[in-house]
């Protein structure tokens, strides 16, 4: 395995990148937030003080080297001073889903043995309050917003300003103290630990160096000319990878500005007033983006539907085309040029993407004519392909070479190879040290020379060198007549329609593919409001025969594009229901970042697989639901299930025999 | 017994003051219809005090008494320990009294801002003219007015619709702009008219959660009506009952719980 020098310039550390960007881009805004609807901003010296107050004050709580710090809340400057500022005292920040129950929290928080906990608010607060009992090594809180705090108990509780005061008034003290062991950092000590949300069983602590960390976002900055002069808007869950890498990782090692909503819903508005020129979204960020416009494009005056459209069907022409620098007509490009004026360019604005140079996707597939659609206007969507052992990048799509079928090449710095089975196994120096405290699931995933397994299935085109996933390896099955089960193919060429939501395709040792269906409710209830259908809820709405046959019109069409492939033929759904609740990562359904639990969704819902497959018209279930805060109850419904015509598959398999 | 100027700390740790408000033997009548018939109870700094009480039973009237747009034919509202003489409603808001009303009352086509800023309205001094011109006073006191009215929105979440007509609003979300503007002029009593009417549960579960916080926050003493037992239960100290305009109850939520009048009037009684 290739090991480069310690660091460039003796940067081996985050904190290290600080104090450089402190004395290199002082004045340069380093982070923004709005607050009160005012964009506040912080440049790279008020964060450097700000982050040096925070690690004395950390100091003064008695942080010890190696501690486990946990950070829990939302995209905030605070948040990510605090990490920063957990490394210089020599601890591993530990970011937790906001969004994750108590019992998830007290899961990770007793794994790591998290000794402090940094919480964003009174919530999540509460919940660490509600499973502190269990957490044997937990001390501390900091809070940051004090709002309905006031009259907690604070004898372990503290207040993320007066931590700091008290670092402030400790400077001459503790600074020495810190200093040490800011240089005690090295390329090898660890820089954070990031728990994956599980598809299957208990999260796992991945640890992450300063390498994995510093590398990955030296080779991925320079892959994409990254500078100082972005803007990002943070908006991704905190403990996710990818937000580390591009808030964190990226932005300490270029130096641009991190920007943070003022909350989770004002997303959108804050996106169209930053207007970032590096932008990360999952493919279902941008569906929903797509189907708020043509929701609204339906709304809108003849006149302005007839010029959307018509320069829309302009744009799919030549629109990419332009983009990748191909040559295109000089009339088109003129007429390219007149749409960007009228449709393009606005439409850009009301997205907040006018200013985006470069754009990433990654996570699920992309539907080729969301993709298309986006990259028509002149953006630069790509694909990127990656996970959290990897340091996020493991494949990426370089300029001029974008597609919507594959991931692209190999990273900077990343080797490939594809297994006999068909699995896809990476080495780089962004890969992880190892699952704290999980030597064995280490030993399965990473072999001694480095390689680690991605547990996904795919193959590398053959003249492009490009990587093209198939599916999860383990999902990768065979039905009861040896033909090969690839639910997630199917699944994603049924969620390119805007109807569909989520889709689980059913199948692995059966004699025929069956499909769960999740409609989604802003593009279905559009629907039902211009077409007069009255619906009183989310369950009603899913079981309307008119949804039923629109769902069932989708369904056959995927069929028909399903038997074009010779090798996929035999996944066709032959029946499928509309669930009657959606999907959901508080019911366990889900993880926390939106992926399919297929095992647990087959197992919870048993009863309405079964009567997938022995031909009842309908079936009656009743579901159990978990509410936002925590309590339970049960959704009752009767589910109509319906068959789908196939495309006869028979005739050219013995053809072909 | 507690005395009308003792204080004393609730189990969670509030302090609740003094009587700032009493109604006195309170009867109101519209010609021969009797809506209030003499009631009297008092509401301490700082409390959480809820008025409950079947359909028809006066809760409204009871509420426009306290706020001074009825005036009741016999008794006496008792404003810090003063009778209240007749006002007009400004008047009534700057004695610091804000409500909201049990059928939306807000500025429809004006943004969720424009209707909060509203609120602060009569804290404002300089001249139409001044105004008009935006110079000096005028400048400085809007400023000064949507910072107030930034914090409320802050606090009260609703920054995503801050530039939203609020016609396009949900019923759930109006009804926290109604708060946000009651709660922007800082009032020193804030009056509720059915906060949770028509809300689901996670709505109630938000408002509830807004309610006690604007109490927390603030120090606002709340007088709230409400006829969803369980959420008055949880959040009040303590909770008038009314019946066909009588005093049927007056005293904690337990108190309340197993006061037989209140589960007659409730459950209703069987006549045999």
């Amino acid at each position: 395995m290739t090991q480069t020098s310690e660091g460039v310039n003796g940067l081996t550390s985050v904190p290290a990148l600080l104090q450089r960007n402190a004395a290199e881009f002082g004045d340069k805004a380093a982070y923004r937030e709005k607050e009160l609807g005012i964009w506040q901003n912080w440049t790279w010296s008020e964060a450097a003080d700000e982050i040096d107050a925070l690690a004395l004050g950390l100091l003064t709580l008695g942080a010890a080297e190696g501690d486990f710090i946990a950070i829990i809340g939302r995209n905030r400057p605070y948040l990510y001073w605090a990490m920063v500022a957990v490394q210089s005292v020599g601890a591993v920040p530990v970011p937790l889903y906001s969004d994750a129950s108590a019992d998830e929290m007290a899961y990770v928080l007793e794994h790591c043995g998290a000794r402090f906990v940094i919480a964003a608010d009174q919530e999540q607060v509460d919940k660490v309050t509600d499973v502190q009992e269990d957490l044997s090594q937990f001390e501390q809180m900091i809070y940051l917003d004090p709002r309905g705090l006031r009259k907690y108990d604070h004898a372990n509780l503290h207040q993320f300003s007066k931590v700091q005061d008290a670092g402030r008034a400790a400077v001459g003290e503790l600074m020495p103290e810190l200093n040490r062991r800011r240089e005690a950092l090295n390329y090898d000590s660890t820089c954070v630990m990031l728990y994956t949300s599980g598809t299957t069983g208990k999260p796992k602590g991945v640890v992450l160096s300063n390498r994995n960390i510093i590398e990955t976002s030296r080779h991925s900055s320079e892959f994409d000319s990254l500078s100082a002069g972005e803007d990002i808007l943070a908006y991704l869950p905190m403990a996710w990878v990818g937000d580390f890498i591009f808030s964190l990782g990226q932005a300490y090692w270029t130096g641009f500005c991190v920007n943070c909503p003022e909350s989770v819903d004002t997303m959108m508005t804050d996106l169209r007033e930053i207007g970032p020129t590096y932008y990360f979204a999952p493919p279902r960020v941008f569906e929903t983006q797509l189907t708020t416009v043509m929701i609204r494009m339906e709304d809108a005056s003849p006149m302005k539907k007839r010029m959307f459209d018509y320069f829309m069907t302009h744009a799919k022409k030549v629109g990419p085309d332009i983009l990748d620098g191909n040559p295109v007509g000089g009339f088109d490009k003129l007429k390219y040029k007149l749409g960007d004026l009228l449709v393009y360019g606005p439409l850009k604005n009301t997205l907040g993407f006018s200013r985006v140079r470069i754009g990433y996707t990654a996570g699920e597939a992309i539907g080729p004519e969301i993709f298309d659609f986006y990259r028509s206007l002149g953006i630069n969507l790509k694909q990127l392909y990656g996970q959290t052992e990897a340091s996020v990048f493991i494949t990426q799509q370089p300029d001029g070479q974008v597609r919507s079928d594959t991931v692209g090449v190999p990273s900077p710095g990343v080797e490939l190879k594809i297994a006999e089975n068909g699995e896809v196994f990476y080495r780089s120096e962004g890969t992880f040290v190892e699952y704290y405290k999980n030597a064995e699931s280490t030993a399965d995933t990473k072999d001694p020379e480095g390689w680690v397994a991605t547990g996904d299935a795919g193959f590398i085109e053959e003249g492009t060198g490009h990587l093209r996933i198939i599916d999860r390896a383990k999902d990768v099955a065979n039905m009861s007549d040896g033909a090969l089960f690839a639910p997630k193919y199917v699944e994603n060429k049924l969620k390119f329609y805007p109807n569909i939501l989520e889709a689980v395709v059913f199948g692995a040792e059966r004699d025929r593919c069956t499909a769960f269906i999740n409609i989604d409710l802003t593009a279905v209830g559009n629907w039902a409001e211009r077409n007069n259908i009255a619906y009183a809820s989310y369950q009603e709405l899913a079981g309307h025969p008119r949804v039923l046959e629109t769902i069932q019109e989708h369904v056959e069409t995927v069929n028909k594009s399903v038997a074009e492939d010779p090798m996929l033929s035999g996944c066709q759904v032959h029946r499928f229901l509309v669930l009657h609740k959606q999907l959901d990562a508080d019911d366990g359904e889900l993880t926390r970042t939106l992926k399919v639990r297929r095992k647990i969704i087959g197992e919870k819902f048993e009863d309405l697989v079964n009567a997938l497959y022995d031909d009842s018209p309908e079936i009656y279930t009743e579901t159990e639901v978990t509410y936002e805060d925590g309590r339970k109850g049960t959704i009752s419904a009767t589910l109509e299930i319906r068959d789908a015509a196939v495309v006869p598959v028979t005739a050219s398999k013995i053809a072909a025999e | 017994m507690l005395d009308s100027t003792d204080s004393y700390v609730t189990s969670d740790g509030r302090t609740i003051g003094g009587v700032v408000m009493e109604m006195k033997n309170i009867t109101l009548r519209f010609g021969g219809v009797v809506a209030i018939k003499d009631i009297s109870f008092d509401i301490r700094e700082g409390e959480i005090r809820a008025i409950i009480g079947p359909n028809g039973a006066g809760k409204s009237s009871m509420l426009n008494v306290i706020s001074g747009f009825y005036v009741p034919q016999e008794g006496q509202v008792m404003f810090h320990g003063k009778p209240r003489p007749q006002m007009k409603p400004y008047e009534v808001a700057q004695q610091g009294i804000a409500r909201t009303f049990q059928n939306i009352a807000l500025f429809e086509g004006m943004t969720v801002l424009d209707n909060v800023m509203t609120g602060r309205l009569n804290k404002m001094s300089s001249s139409l003219f001044a105004q008009a011109i935006w110079r000096g006073k005028a400048e400085q006191e809007e400023i000064e007015n949507r910072e107030k009215a930034e914090k409320i929105i802050d606090f009260l979440e609703i920054q995503h619709i801050r530039k939203t007509p609020v016609a396009r609003l949900p019923y759930g979300l109006k009804k926290r702009v109604e708060l946000a503007r009651a709660l922007v002029s800082e009032p020193s009593i804030l009056l509720l008219d059915e906060p949770m009417a028509g809300m689901n549960v996670e709505e109630k579960e938000d408002m509830s959660r807004f309610i006690l916080d604007v109490n927390d926050e603030f120090g606002a003493t709340i007088a709230l009506i409400e006829h969803d037992m369980g959420v008055v239960m949880d959040l009040s100290d303590r909770v008038v009952v009314m019946d066909y305009g009588k005093k049927i109850g007056d005293g904690t939520p337990n108190d309340i719980r197993n006061n037989q009048a209140v589960i007659d009037a409730y459950l209703g009684v069987a006549h045999d």
